[in-house]
């Protein structure tokens, strides 16, 4: 593919409409994510960055500017294309987890999988094996009421990988942790990003957090106002 | 992908068990209604239908006349007006297949040490043919016996059972009417009830000579209080109602303006609209019972439009994970025609069991065909589609942004 980027974004707005009138989420953003990048995407409530993380996820749409994800205008995409580039390019991690309370961790892990048309057996196969990277072999067929907050993050993580997917998008991912198992869960993003060469783009608004990235960048009332790399070089090693 | 939303929308199920048998429950009740009241239905229709065959068909019954003695009107037949002579001129006419006269009294039966009260009638072999009996031993008495007047006999099915012991074959044998003895050609078989709930094989036929010479006697030789008359086809049925009118009139020297001394009756248009009023009432009860099953079918979307509300952000998770807007419309679906197939599975058998029941309660005739099942069966899932579409579409109408904010 001729396109390196795995995100590219150009001039990029998003303008609501409400009662008070339009409200501006994005102006004019520019920026590329590369292969193999760990991004953290900073700014406080209201600056924009679900915006443009929700913009990144195929979840909406720009109102102008053009938004390439793996080389793919998302734009001109109809809905079920949308969803299917979700599921082939993109894991997401969310704040509060969003596991189903009735499937077992396995089926959990699996569900992806599912909406890409792969029979329950490799299925299965597949989320085992995530499932025990992150370190829950033994509870395959608990609900997720009966584990940690942790480990129900480390279920989502193993969810999110399960498609091998190009981009990992984490909102806030240690949001709902205390500080020890937010380290332990960074540290597999960490871990991801440069053992596996997985690029992740992470929204958080812990400085500590941000640290684990390679490249910060942050909005202030829709502007993107810093980026520590904006040309975006890699910085893990690609496999 | 079939097997795992299968699990899926049972599993959906079972986490709310109670929501879940409450919402069946709806749709339990109205296709067992629908299948009780079918049943009922139809065996009411089935009953009615099997009455009018053993009436046969094409029939007119021909009353005479009534009488009038001294301002006290008597009814149709009081005065038997009607000959055997008219009888013959009448089986003359076009369009007449068969006429039997018939006098009609009741009599004591003697065989043996059995007797029986029952009703005799007098009438000719050709009753036989009009009312579509079956000799089921012996033969029918002839013409000859009529001629002649003959102590000859055919036993319906319940005299039989009464005046013989059981294994007696009584085609042979000699019973006593009114004291006469009479020979017993043959055996009628069964007919069963009557549209009024006589038993029809309550019955002996005797030649009409012999009941007026030797039973009962008469006023005037050779009269009849009735007689039935078989018409070829449906459609001869008018024409031939009007020449036996005039053919009477001509007959019994009645002028215009003159009262008939006899009366025409068409059978088999009274009987057919016992038949369609019970066909109407079968649809009726029919349509009663089916709109407990829409009202089913408005649970169903009422308790699946809670459980999108509630699985909001449920939702939000599939989609962002790559469900198509199909996928989340085919899960909802299937959910609501789960429920509504496994209430039509319990409510087909609520209503076979209740069918049964009052089959055994009542000693109602019910009729449970395939057809009525596969029917509420058809209509049950039809319901699932319709009353689930609209939950499962405003569930994969979500955007995934709102899905995934819900609290």
């Amino acid at each position: 593919m001729a396109e390196p980027a795995v995100v590219r974004v150009e001039r990029l707005h998003k303008q609501y409409e409400t009662a008070a009138g339009p409200v501006h989420a994005l102006n004019d953003v520019t920026l590329s994510i590369f292969p193999g990048e760990f991004v953290a995407v900073m700014g406080a409530s209201g600056s924009g960055k679900s915006t443009f993380m929700n913009i990144l996820g195929c979840l909406d749409v720009q109102t102008s500017g053009e938004y390439f994800l793996n080389g793919t205008d998302v734009r001109s995409l109809d809905k079920d294309r949308q969803a299917k580039l979700r599921n082939d390019v993109i894991g997401f991690v969310f704040q509060s987890f969003n596991l189903l309370s009735r499937a077992s961790l396995l089926e959990n892990v699996g569900l992806p999988l599912v909406y890409s048309k792969i029979g329950r057996a490799e299925r299965n196969e597949r989320a085992k094996r995530m499932l025990d990277s992150v370190g829950l072999e033994k509870y395959h067929r608990s609900r997720p009421n009966k584990i940690s907050g942790g480990q129900q993050q480390r279920v989502a993580i193993a969810r999110a990988l399960v498609n091998n997917p190009r981009l990992i998008l984490a909102d806030e991912p240690t949001g709902n942790l205390d500080t020890k198992t937010s380290g332990e869960i960074m540290e597999i993003f960490t871990g991801l990003n440069q053992r596996n060469g997985i690029t992740i783009v992470l929204v958080t608004h812990e400085e500590d957090i941000a640290l684990h990235a390679r490249r910060r960048i942050r909005f202030k009332d829709g502007f993107l106002v810093s980026d520590d790399e904006p040309r975006g070089k890699p910085t893990g090693s690609r496999q | 992908m079939i097997a795992a939303m299968l699990s899926e929308a049972w599993r959906a199920l079972g986490a709310n068990l109670m929501r879940t048998v409450l919402t069946m429950l709806g749709m339990i009740i109205g296709v067992g209604a629908v299948i009780l009241m079918l049943a009922i239905g139809q065996g009411t229709q089935f009953v009615v239908n099997q009455s009018i065959e053993s009436m046969g068909s094409n029939l007119f019954i021909v009353l005479s006349g009534s009488t009038t003695s001294g301002g006290l009107r008597m009814g149709s037949g009081a005065t038997p007006t009607l000959t055997l002579a008219d009888a013959d001129a009448i089986s003359e006419l076009n369009g007449v297949a068969y006429v039997a006269p018939s006098a009609p009294g009741v009599a004591q039966l003697m065989y043996g040490s059995n007797n029986w009260s029952t009703s005799v009638l007098g009438t000719t072999p050709s009753i036989i043919a009009v009312r579509d009996w079956k000799v089921v031993s012996g033969y029918p008495f002839g013409e000859s016996d009529v001629r002649s007047a003959t102590r000859v006999a055919l036993l319906g099915r319940t005299v039989v059972q009464n005046l013989f012991n059981q294994g007696e074959y009584p085609v042979g044998k000699t019973i006593r009417i009114r004291q006469s003895p009479f020979l017993v050609v043959g055996v009628l078989g069964p007919k069963g009830q009557s549209l009024d709930g006589r038993d029809q094989d309550d019955t002996v036929l005797v030649p009409v000579t012999t009941a007026q010479r030797k039973i009962f006697g008469t006023q005037f030789q050779g009269a009849v209080r009735y007689m039935m008359v078989q018409a070829v086809s449906a459609a001869a049925m008018p024409v031939v109602e009007k020449s036996m009118t005039q053919l009477l009139h001509q007959r019994h020297h009645i002028q215009e303006k003159m009262d008939d001394d006899f009366s025409v009756r068409n059978l088999t248009a009274l009987a057919e609209t016992a038949a369609t009023a019970t066909k109407v009432m079968s649809l009726m009860l029919g349509a009663i019972a089916s709109i407990s099953l829409l009202v089913g079918g408005i649970g169903i979307m009422n308790i699946m439009l809670v459980s999108v509300t509630e699985r909001t952000r449920e939702i939000g998770v599939r989609v962002a994970l790559g469900a198509r807007r199909r996928d989340i419309l085919a899960q909802f679906l299937l959910e609501a025609i789960m429920l509504s197939v496994i209430g039509c599975l319990v409510g087909v058998g609520l209503g076979v069991g209740g069918s049964a029941l009052v089959n055994k309660l009542t000693g109602m005739t019910v009729v449970i065909t395939g057809d009525s099942i596969v029917l509420s069966f058809i209509v049950a899932a039809g319901v699932g589609v319709f009353f689930g579409w609209y939950p499962a579409n405003k569930a994969a109408s979500l955007e995934p942004i709102e899905a995934l904010r819900y609290e």
